[in-house]
């Protein structure tokens, strides 16, 4: 479809703005701009085509089953919505006096409130705006702790090899040293590996658990009791946390600290990439070191975004919590597990799960025979898929499986999605051995074919330029 | 209870059958069972959409929410177009996630390579990406894409927002990097002290234009001293002044960057926001966060993909040039939206109005006893005055349902915008006349 330049009249315009109705200000000349304005010139009618145009190439969850891996993509509920679009949220400056924004401050007290429960911590912040930017808050409090005791020689942070790329990056971010250790042949925590890795310089371990690859892991008591041993303190990576919610707690687990993704597991709209919220939580004796906005709050230690984070993103998962309840959190959990499980089990028999054993929220499919047999990969298959209006599962993560596919189906998918999935998932085994061919030029029916992904890195083209 | 479960509870029942187990609590075999939670959760019982609906909008009116807000300080409130507000609720940009699969996602994909494309023409940049957080954490961001082995010191001018020189001291904490501030002199970065502080371990000088004052920066003059200097210059601009000021471009910059939210998003008790972040093609590939680009399909149709993917994280880990993943694609989606609804004229219509009615504003309230403007400075559309009273006079507005300036050191910031009418300064001006005169 055309670019929205593309698309551009010269004069057409909406009419938004009545006349000024103040003299008008001559900026001197030294600070004018020089340079055109060479923005879209649109009737309001070609802007809502054209956005409309755009919106019909687009999958959302809402639209879809969306079993992306890791990423928690259940339903997205409408009335979430509405709430944080109240004029009530929307026009309340964040720096209005106190008695001006209580209804704000208790959505965040409760938010704060329901969070810690859940999460089995004893502060929070929404200062994070997403998830990584969470993961930077809480190892963030982690150096601080060190530093406030004068423990200069904790340098390292322990990462499994199973983790997001988030988690090294962060550590990095946070001037530690990663030390990255190999997982158990069953995806978990490989308890030699990580008694050799610590030590007197070990800051902390960044952990996710379930695993990414959909596992609990049982040694986690064990895990975090070493860690603590050799005076490091443990972080939880909240990605997985939907499987769990209401079930267990991180804080009971031994974390001390923990970011929670708002955007997955509390059903906030991703937006296509955000805006995200990364709440994070700790336990008490941290609690000195959370970030706190100098405009909003005063003096404080550490900020890491402005003000008080993605407030309305907030809004939404509060509004979630407050609709599912007490009973509604646990009964989400469990029936995310099952649903994972039923699919696994349908899809059993043609793709392989990497580890065959009950599951949590979601299970990693490994296709390395089925490439070996066929010639069709991981790609391929996920490719096939979205012809069938699948969007594909997470691929080639974690990367400790090869030709990975990873499913997660989240709760909000019905019996018969799942079965219909599992299905889909059956056909393109079959497939794979029948017409390979076909699966290496999928799709054939979407929106666009398989785009050149080294042609765009080699002679970036990364605007759109007049002709 | 309220539930998003579809299955009933004979389809759970079939479906754990059909996995082999008895009954859901063997879902979690695997869970040191001493661990599992033998309570329910301290929460209240879930409840029904009406019930919650209720519970959500006693909480909306709790806030007083003033028909005119004459106050900014990084929160900017601009009129936002009907259009501008329907079209990011629809449920396939709300409900999609990050554009992995390309063949699902163009209409995500090209509305962000549009918006990297405006970015462009509205800095006079080269190359913009997908968006970060917010003004802060961009700053901080070009902070940390601008260092190399030799220049690690980052410079801010003490005339920022304080929230963006707080978040830049914390992201330079982390790494381990020096932060200096540069004191600033009536309002505006102290040039003379710029010069003495750029030693040749200073990796970047950021300036915000206009600055939290309001006052507009010498930022072409500023640029040649940081260059001159070896080191790399960032400008935070406001992006609705770039429509009627000098680009970062004209300015010299190297990066770019600034708080995105006056370009359509509502100022919601801060967020969610958006961190516009470009630069020139010679640091491109220092460029942080997502980038979209356009490459052809196996048919050679026109496509568009995330691309330099090398410099993120799932690939280079702890090696990468951020740990940004999420950012805020649907608030560049709104972006984009909101500068292709204004256009050109109406960018800088925006931009103009709300210069002159600051201006408006500014000469009505120092014609009032004991007013005054603290600086002297040219000015955008905040600036600060010497208020007496200030308390009184500012509680008194929020009583006639304006919020007014913000108090700062020695004053208060005021702020106005497009959306404000002359009547409503006129109101405001002779509520605090009244209060002044009593």
């Amino acid at each position: 479809m055309k670019l929205i330049f593309e698309k551009s009249v010269p004069g057409r315009k909406l009419s938004l703005l009545p006349a000024c109705d103040v003299e008008e200000y001559a900026l001197p000349e030294a600070f004018a701009r020089r340079e055109s304005l060479d923005l879209p010139e649109m009737s309001e009618t070609d802007v809502s085509r054209h956005y409309t145009e755009l919106c019909h190439n687009v999958h959302g969850v809402n639209c879809g089953f969306y079993p992306l891996g890791s990423c928690t993509m259940k339903y997205n509920p409408r009335i979430d919505e509405e709430m944080a679009a109240l004029p009530g949220f929307t026009d309340v400056h964040p720096l209005a006096p106190a008695y001006a924004t209580e209804g704000c401050r208790e959505v965040l007290d409760t938010a704060k409130k329901y969070l810690c429960e859940i999460s089995g911590m004893d502060e929070m912040t929404f200062q994070p705006a997403a998830g990584a930017h969470g993961e930077f808050t809480g190892v963030m409090l982690i150096k601080q702790y060190h530093r406030a005791r004068g423990d200069l020689k904790r340098t390292k942070i322990i990462v499994p090899d199973s983790a997001h790329g988030t988690n090294p990056a962060t550590a990095a971010m946070c001037g530690f040293d990663v030390v990255n250790i190999a997982s158990a042949p069953d995806g978990c925590v490989d308890l030699e590996a990580l008694k050799a890795a610590l030590g007197e310089d070990t800051a902390g371990l960044m952990l996710t658990n379930p695993n990414t690859v959909g596992i609990f892991d049982e040694n986690i008591l064990e895990i975090t009791r070493l860690v603590h041993d050799a005076g490091g303190l443990c972080y939880y990576d909240g990605a997985n946390l939907n499987a769990v919610m209401g079930i267990v707690r991180p804080g009971d687990m031994g974390f001390d600290c923990i970011h929670m993704n708002l955007h997955k597991t509390f059903a906030t709209p991703h937006g296509g990439g955000g805006p995200g919220a990364g709440a994070v939580g700790c336990k008490s004796f941290l609690k000195e070191f959370m970030p706190r906005s100098v405009t909003m709050q005063g003096e404080g230690r550490i900020q890491v975004r402005g003000f008080s984070g993605n407030f309305l993103v907030v809004v939404k998962a509060l509004t979630y919590l407050l609709t599912l309840g007490r009973e509604g959190v646990p009964e989400a959990a469990t029936n995310a597990v099952l649903n994972a499980n039923y699919l696994m089990a349908r899809i059993k028999g043609t793709f392989t799960p990497a580890f065959d054993r009950i599951c949590m929220h979601e299970f990693v499919l490994d296709l390395s025979e089925f490439k070996k047999e066929t010639g069709v990969s991981a790609l391929d298959v996920a490719k096939t898929l979205i012809d069938y209006g699948m969007h594909p599962p997470t691929m080639y993560f974690p990367l400790i499986v090869h030709e990975a596919l990873m499913l997660e189906p989240t709760e909000t998918e019905s019996k018969e999605t799942l079965d219909w999935a599992a299905e889909i998932f059956r056909k393109l085994y079959q497939m794979g051995h029948d017409d390979p061919e076909y699966m290496h030029a999928a799709p054939h029916h979407a929106q666009i074919g398989r785009p050149d992904e080294v042609r765009a890195a080699r002679n970036p083209v990364l605007r759109w330029q007049k002709a | 209870m309220g539930s998003y479960v579809p299955s009933t509870k004979a389809e759970r029942q079939a479906m754990l059958e059909a996995v082999g187990l008895k009954n859901e609590r063997e879902l979690y075999a695997d869970v040191p069972q001493s661990m599992i939670l033998d309570r329910l959760l301290d929460l209240p019982e879930g409840m029904s959409e009406l019930e919650v609906r209720r519970a959500v909008t006693a909480m909306a009116e709790k806030n007083k929410v003033f028909s005119t807000v004459l106050r900014g300080a990084g929160a900017y409130d601009h009129y936002i177009p009907s259009i501008v507000k329907y079209i990011p609720a629809k449920e396939e940009f709300l409900t999609a996630y990050t554009p992995y699969q390309a063949e699902m996602s163009q209409g995500v994909l090209q509305s962000i390579f549009e918006y990297q494309t405006m970015i462009c023409q509205l800095t006079g940049m080269d190359v913009s990406n997908a968006s970060v957080y917010d003004g802060a954490t961009a700053a901080a961001e070009a902070a940390a894409m601008c260092r190399d082995r030799k220049r690690t010191v980052t410079l801010i001018s003490a005339a920022a927002h304080p929230d963006t020189i707080n978040t830049v001291r914390t992201y330079c904490y982390g790494t381990n990097h020096e932060l200096r501030v540069v004191p600033a002199k009536d309002g505006k970065t102290d040039l003379a002290a710029l010069k003495e502080m750029l030693t040749p371990d200073v990796a970047s000088v950021y300036i915000q234009q206009p600055n939290f004052f309001g006052l507009l920066e010498d930022a072409e003059q500023i640029g040649e001293i940081v260059h001159e200097a070896g080191a790399m210059y960032v400008m935070g601009c406001n992006p609705i002044s770039l429509a009627i000021l000098k680009t970062p471009r004209e300015c010299g910059a190297d990066v770019a960057v600034g708080e995105g939210q006056p370009l359509g998003m509502p100022i919601a008790f801060g967020g969610p926001y958006l961190g516009i972040m470009a630069t020139t093609q010679k640091h491109m590939r220092k460029l942080p966060g997502r980038i979209v680009g356009e490459t052809a399909d196996d048919n050679g149709n026109r496509a568009y993909v995330l691309s330099l993917q090398a410099r993120e994280q799932h690939i280079r880990r702890e090696k990468a040039s951020s740990n940004i993943c999420s950012n805020e694609a649907l608030c560049a989606l709104t972006a984009g939206l909101y500068m292709a609804a204004m256009g050109p004229d109406g960018m800088k219509e925006a931009a103009r109005q709300s210069m002159a009615k600051a201006h408006y504003l500014a000469k009505a309230l120092c014609a009032l006893p004991g007013v005054s403007m603290k600086y002297s400075g040219e000015f955008f559309h905040e600036f600060v005055t010497v208020l007496p009273k200030t308390e009184q006079v500012l509680k008194t507005l929020e009583d006639n349902g304006i919020l007014g300036g913000l108090p700062v050191e020695g004053g208060v910031l005021w702020c106005v915008t497009e959306k404000v009418a002359k009547a409503d300064l006129d109101k405001a001006v002779s509520i605090v006349k009244e209060v002044l005169e009593a």
